[in-house]
């Protein structure tokens, strides 16, 4: 799977979407696709800070633990209940309904490119 | 063996409610054979091998002199001087060192590590029977739960086992590596979902199933595993590990293997720590959110005092403490 251009990406797999100063955070097809299917995950609380490159939750498939790096420092403006009820979610669609959480931010820290990440993973 | 061909779980429920193909040609297959062959096994084992009808199986150990456990093996008895040894695949050269040195010490000299020879695939779930049958030539319904029957698979001659490693019904055809890749196509096309190995490691779980390097090592005992009646102790004969086994079926032994149940969707996994309050006592060796069940399952080595069945326990997850309750295995039993 493609990594969408919109996006940008950290070394740990995660894809950023900033909108204004809301950043929505997903965990990318390649990551998902590694972890096999995902059965829970472990989300921070609304209103938690999050820091850079800090774990802020849990993603479990069946065979292993995938952690959730923050991408920024922010706050936990909203996380996706939808993926708590239906883990699959993030197999099915990562970089849409399969969302996790939205942090509020004021500064983004550098994060890669879909080219630069899919440079990281192998994907031409 | 890929851990997965699409998804683990479709994959695990392949097995559960229909059938499920796994190659585990990885694994060893030793033959024994010639004069003397029953009563050489009768000595490397701690079952009574000379005790196997001709086509049937029984799950076995072979233990060192220490009574530590080098594998866990199907042995099948071919013919009355012949017989089949199924080792796990991490376990082959231990395994057949170990039968070697006996042969020596026994003057025995049938020991034939065949491993290269032979393709292994095992075909299990509720339907696997009836979708094997459309390509061998024998009659499945007439080979009962750990026997084996000399077939023809799809044109090829080899060994239909009706034995497995998933809970369900189900056999491991057993055929010259030449025709595996046949074989194994011939099997999808009869309708069974090949299966990798996170599927296969979850339904053995889930039936309650040890695996060597988890559940069994060479620094557990069988009356630590739960294998006790496995072993064989009231017979005249010597085997390897015998004395040892003796002294340790007289204590009590301790830790011991149990199965933990939990509530939620957070697995408890391998060498996770069991705790009682703030006191470590025992680890996880094997452990999943059940893709069945629903729930998280655990097999861990706790102390005796925690081990009865509904004992409450603490299980240390990254941080998180989960309470589980010893329950008797399996976690899955299939209906009849």
């Amino acid at each position: 799977m493609s990594n969408p251009t919109n996006l940008k990406y950290t070394k740990e797999h995660e894809w950023v979407s900033v909108e204004g100063d809301v950043a929505t955070i997903g965990i990318t097809a390649y990551a998902a696709e590694k972890l096999g299917d995902v059965v829970f995950v472990d989300l921070p609380k609304v209103g938690s800070a999050t820091t850079y490159m800090k774990i802020c939750g849990e993603i479990e498939s069946t065979k292993s633990v995938g952690e959730l790096y923050a991408p920024l420092d922010g706050e936990v403006v909203e996380i996706n209940s939808g993926v708590i009820d239906a883990p699959e979610t993030v197999n099915s669609d990562p970089f849409g309904a399969g969302w996790l959480i939205k942090v509020r931010f004021t500064d983004l820290p550098t994060l890669m490119t879909a080219q630069e990440y899919d440079a990281l993973t192998g994907e031409a | 063996m890929p851990v997965r061909y699409t998804s683990d779980l479709a994959e695990h429920d392949a097995v559960r409610t229909n059938a499920g193909l796994f190659d585990i040609s990885h694994m060893a297959e030793i033959f024994v054979s010639g004069p003397n062959s029953a009563s050489f096994l009768d000595y490397c084992l701690v079952i009574k091998s000379s005790a196997i009808s001709v086509g049937k199986a029984k799950y076995a150990l072979i233990c060192n002199e220490q009574g530590g456990i080098i594998d866990d093996l199907i042995v099948y008895r071919l013919a009355e001087e012949e017989f089949l040894v199924i080792a796990n695949a991490g376990n082959r050269h231990q395994v057949v060192a170990a039968l070697n040195q006996r042969a020596n010490d026994f003057g025995f000299s049938g020991v034939e590590d065949k491993s290269d020879d032979f393709a292994l695939l095992a075909v299990q779930g509720p339907t696997a029977t009836v979708k094997l049958q459309t390509i061998v030539d024998v009659d499945l319904s007439t080979l009962p739960y750990y026997s084996i029957d000399r077939g023809v698979i799809d044109g090829v001659a080899g060994y239909l086992c009706r034995t497995g490693y998933t809970g369900e019904d189900g056999f491991e055809v057993l055929v010259p590596s030449s025709s595996a890749i046949q074989i194994f196509n011939a099997l999808i096309n009869a309708g069974i979902t090949p299966c990798g190995l996170a599927a296969r490691d979850t339904l053995r779980l889930e039936a309650g199933m040890p695996l060597y390097g988890h559940e069994l090592n060479l620094n557990i005992n069988p009356y630590q595993a739960g294998f006790g009646k496995v072993v064989k102790l009231d017979r005249e004969e010597d085997f390897v590990g015998k004395k040892a086994l003796l002294e340790l079926s007289a204590q009590e032994a301790n830790p011991v293997l149990v199965g933990l149940v939990g509530e939620g969707k957070r697995a408890a996994r391998a060498e996770y720590k069991v705790l009682n309050g703030d006191t470590e006592i025992g680890e996880i060796t094997s452990g999943a959110l059940s893709p069945t069940l629903g729930y998280p399952v655990a097999m861990a080595y706790v102390d005796r005092a925690l081990s009865e069945v509904g004992s409450k326990v603490d299980v240390d997850i990254r941080g998180n403490r989960l309470t589980m309750t010893v329950v008797k295995l399996p976690f899955y039993k299939r209906s009849k």
